[in-house]
């Protein structure tokens, strides 16, 4: 009998120590795919911060450029640097026949042109002399140089020519392959060419659509949630309010896309594919947000507070705009920040309103063409050449970084400037 | 133009204020008592000079080009023009007065174009002019008010409280918006696709319904078989409960975990780690899913001589899951810990281990709000777009096999809205209906989860 007791009390604590272990176990899960996932983006992007240059003999021959020796700015802007690209880049190989001239050329991006006239137009100077002159490399190259490229594939599998690869292997031997910071991954527009896309323009498309969110967002937001919280009268209508803004808060994202293109694009006839129209979707989206941060901190202001300034003869417009209100604008903020950032990691929507068409100018204007982050990052997840891969990983760790940047944001206003009541 | 006149409104906006408070310290010089605070008779004189003004400033800005479109059309018409081509008048005639026009000039639409030019001037200088009267006349009429001294705090105060109001109603607006935009686009949807083919039909092919020429007339017989959405309404649903197959169990036990088990400790780190997972935009999962978890369970499964698609339903419902994880952990550790004390102290004092007590007692007390999160969970599920359009196939297969690919509504919405539409054309209605149904079933589960939770809450305040 009681060898049967004990029996069952061990039991018991062993099926108690299971369940601990499977609350542990699901805890682990969970941060293990946090970790894989971080992990791997971060392995597959750091290399897209490193670009590879070939380091290519010029020789500036005014003849070829068809200018005089002492040529103006502008005959030196509108002279013919084709010719001496294409020499430099075939002069490589003293013996190439046609067709590994053609290869050599495509070696580099197609920006070689404008990197040899860069060169000379900083440094005039050159015109009848040989300088060595740093060239992007083609973005297989690129990949072949950083190691991700399967040089072992057969030739007719891979972009890269046996030729190339020799050519390539012979210079990396001399020391004429450079790689260093990848400055024009953050410069440049997007582009069809791997090695040369940036994310210079989907970045400023987010910072637009970010900004004309807050504009629209945030009042509306704030004023609803003052109404709501302070004046707004018990009744079905309030309640309807309520209800209204709790579902929209869960309302799939692509409904409000739906929306933008319904109204929006097909309505009002706002400018497709701009910021602007992306903002608006956005801002009703987050909109919901806000006024529940809001509503939550005007509630956390203690009701003393009010009852002050209501007793020393403020109206009761006065006490919330210059009491409550300021109190519980810490709350608010943070709350708002969080909603920023949602909406910009927001992509489905973007993608109804045409955000997602080829965009090679940087937008200056909210009513120019643009994608954002989140879009680049589906653009050229779509790509099929390799050398978006890491360019969408890299593009992936700066939308990370700006998430982080804000939700710390977020919270240091609420632990430094929010008032703890007790 | 019109930001001159709108810096100008704004600017007198503030010029009243100041000759409000202004002229309340006079009367306040005069021994006379203030009905309300000095800074009141600003707010009042200033209110009265802007917003009547911005009231036509935007009414003008709503209603000029439609009356000046009808003016300049009003030339042709008796001339049997259809309405896309008189449309087409106008557009080549705003490009030639803008000087951007490439096309042959006809003589027609210079004259229109110089009549456009002319309009517009006339319609500018009334604008400016109107406007200005506007405001001359109302400060007057505020400044007599203020002047005999009268109340202005209250109408203020009035006014701030509309402005309030009106801010509220932004939400409902939205919903409206959004039935708004869905419906109409439904309704035309189901006049040439009848309900019942789009409901229980099983074949799925919107690339064949080509955009076609609009001076064609619709032949409904051409769209038979190509939207039923059977196959996309099952992809959603079996998507979804392959994520809830993860988020379940381990948003549930870790939500348990961290409100029972944890130290304060653990839980201060533990629980922002893993709501960093809620955090990361979804294109970022579906990259994640689409890239390594795809090919990974692929290579897997040809080990174990199984044949998986690169963009199986498995990748994207599991990759889906964890980002669901948080939905549940998150609510269920809220639910959970505002179950009281009492019931807990009750029972270890019967001498229940811990385990025991939460299976026996927590779990059943938690349950409606436990349900309410995963409610939630799932809309959240059906939901998700960049995910299924990345990581799983674009083509609707019948299927419920999770190593083949699916898709989901979401995913064809985007298929199908990518690109230019065709407003009018069967295929880009299409996507506004299934966008309907879509926005109603997650209304549905959204309401009843907030519904449940919201009961449960009070059932223990």
């Amino acid at each position: 009998m009681n060898k049967n007791k004990e029996q069952l009390l061990n039991k018991r604590y062993r099926a108690e120590r299971r369940f601990r272990l499977y609350g542990q176990s699901a805890i682990f899960m969970a941060l293990l795919f946090l970790t894989i996932f971080i992990f791997k983006i971060f392995s597959t992007g750091y290399s897209a911060f490193q670009k590879t240059w070939l380091i290519v003999p010029v020789n500036f021959d005014a003849e070829m450029m068809m200018i005089d020796q002492n040529p103006s700015k502008e005959d030196l802007q509108d002279a013919d640097y084709y010719d001496i690209a294409l020499k430099s880049m075939a002069d490589l190989d003293q013996n190439a026949n046609d067709d590994q001239k053609n290869q050599l050329k495509r070696m580099v991006s197609y920006f070689f042109e404008k990197e040899i006239k860069n060169e000379i137009l900083n440094n005039p100077s050159l015109i009848g002399k040989t300088k060595e002159v740093y060239l992007t490399a083609s973005d297989d190259l690129d990949q072949v140089f950083k190691g991700n490229y399967p040089r072992d594939l057969p030739e007719d599998q891979r972009r890269v020519s046996d030729y190339q690869l020799k050519i390539f292997d012979q210079l990396v031997a001399k020391g004429k392959v450079e790689s260093k910071f990848n400055i024009s991954f953050f410069t440049y527009a997007d582009s069809r060419e791997a090695e040369l896309a940036g994310i210079a323009s989907s970045f400023m498309g987010s910072i637009f659509s970010i900004l004309v969110c807050l504009m629209i967002a945030f009042p509306v937001a704030v004023l609803a949630a003052i109404y709501l919280e302070e004046f707004a009268p018990k009744n079905r209508f309030t309640d309807f309010i309520e209800v209204n803004i709790n579902n929209l808060a869960a309302v799939p994202s692509i409904v409000f896309g739906l929306l933008g293109l319904g109204v929006l694009l097909a309505i009002f006839h706002l400018p497709r594919s701009t910021p602007l129209v992306g903002g608006i979707t956005l801002s009703l989206m987050t909109l919901p947000t806000i006024i529940i941060a809001a509503r939550a901190s005007l509630k956390a202001v203690p009701p003393s507070i009010r009852e002050a300034a209501l007793a020393m003869g403020a109206s009761r417009m006065q006490t919330t705009m210059h009491h409550t209100v300021p109190l519980s604008m810490p709350g608010t903020l943070s709350g708002t920040i969080i909603g920023l950032a949602q909406a910009l990691g927001e992509t489905a929507p973007l993608i109804l309103i045409g955000m997602v068409a080829f965009v090679n100018t940087i937008p200056g204007s909210p009513m120019d063409p643009a994608a954002s982050l989140p879009v680049q990052i589906y653009i050229w997840a779509e790509s099929a050449e390799r050398g978006f891969v890491e360019k969408v990983s890299a593009c992936i760790m700066v939308l990370l970084g700006f998430l982080i940047i804000m939700n710390l944001f977020a919270q240091i206003i609420r632990h430094k400037f929010e008032k703890k009541w007790s | 133009m019109n930001l001159i006149l709108f810096t100008f409104i704004v600017l007198l906006g503030f010029t009243s204020y100041y000759f409000g408070r202004r002229k309340a310290y006079t009367i306040q010089s005069t021994k006379k008592r203030l009905t309300a605070l000095p800074q009141f008779y600003g707010y009042y004189l200033a209110i009265w000079c802007a917003i009547p003004a911005f009231i036509i400033f935007s009414l003008w800005a709503i209603f000029e080009p439609t009356i000046v479109k009808l003016l300049v059309l009003s030339d042709y018409s008796n001339q049997g023009y259809l309405d896309d081509e008189l449309n087409l008048i106008y557009e080549k005639t705003k490009s030639l007065s803008r000087g951007q026009f490439t096309g042959e000039i006809t003589p027609f639409i210079e004259a229109s174009a110089e009549k456009y030019l002319s309009l517009r001037s006339i319609a500018q200088s009334s604008k400016a002019v109107i406007v200005l009267s506007i405001i001359i006349a109302s400060v007057a009429y505020a400044y007599k008010r203020i002047s005999s001294n009268s109340r202005t705090r209250e109408p203020v105060e009035k006014f701030l409280n509309a402005v309030l109001f009106t801010a509220s109603l932004a939400a409902i607006l939205t919903t409206v918006g959004i039935v708004f935009s869905l419906i109409f686009q439904t309704i035309d949807f189901f006049k040439v696709i009848p309900l019942f083919d789009f409901v229980f039909g099983t074949h799925w092919y919107p690339a064949k319904a080509f955009v076609r020429d609009s001076s064609e007339a619709l032949d409904p017989t051409m769209y038979s078989d190509t939207f039923g959405a059977v196959p996309i309404f099952a992809g959603t649903f079996f998507i979804a409960l392959i994520a809830m197959c993860v988020a379940i169990p381990i948003g549930l036990m870790s939500g348990i975990y961290l409100a029972e088990y944890a130290s304060s400790k653990v839980r201060q780190y533990a629980k922002p780690l893993i709501e960093i997972l809620a955090g990361i935009p979804t294109v970022v999962y579906g990259f994640f899913a689409a890239l390594t978890v795809g090919p990974f369970l692929k290579e897997l499964g040809t080990s174990m001589g199984l044949e998986v698609s690169a963009e199986s339903a498995l990748a994207a419902g599991g990759v889906m899951g964890i980002m669901i994880i948080p939905f549940i952990s998150s609510l269920s550790d809220d639910v959970i810990t505002s179950v009281p004390q009492s019931l807990r102290d009750g029972s270890y004092a019967m001498g229940a281990t811990k385990s025991e007590t939460i299976k026996r007692v927590i779990f059943p007390a938690a349950l409606p709000g436990i349900v309410g999160s995963i409610l939630l969970g799932v809309s959240r599920a059906i939901g998700e777009t960049m995910i299924v359009v990345m990581a799983s196939g674009l083509a609707a297969n019948l299927t419920f096999n999770p190593l083949e690919s699916t898709s989901t509504i979401t995913a064809q919405i985007v298929v199908i809205l990518i690109g230019d539409q065709a407003f009018g054309d069967p295929k880009t209605q299409a996507a506004f209906a299934l966008g309907m149904s879509l926005f109603l079933v997650t209304l549905c589960l959204n309401i009843v989860a907030l519904r449940v939770v919201k009961k449960y809450r009070e059932k223990y305040e």
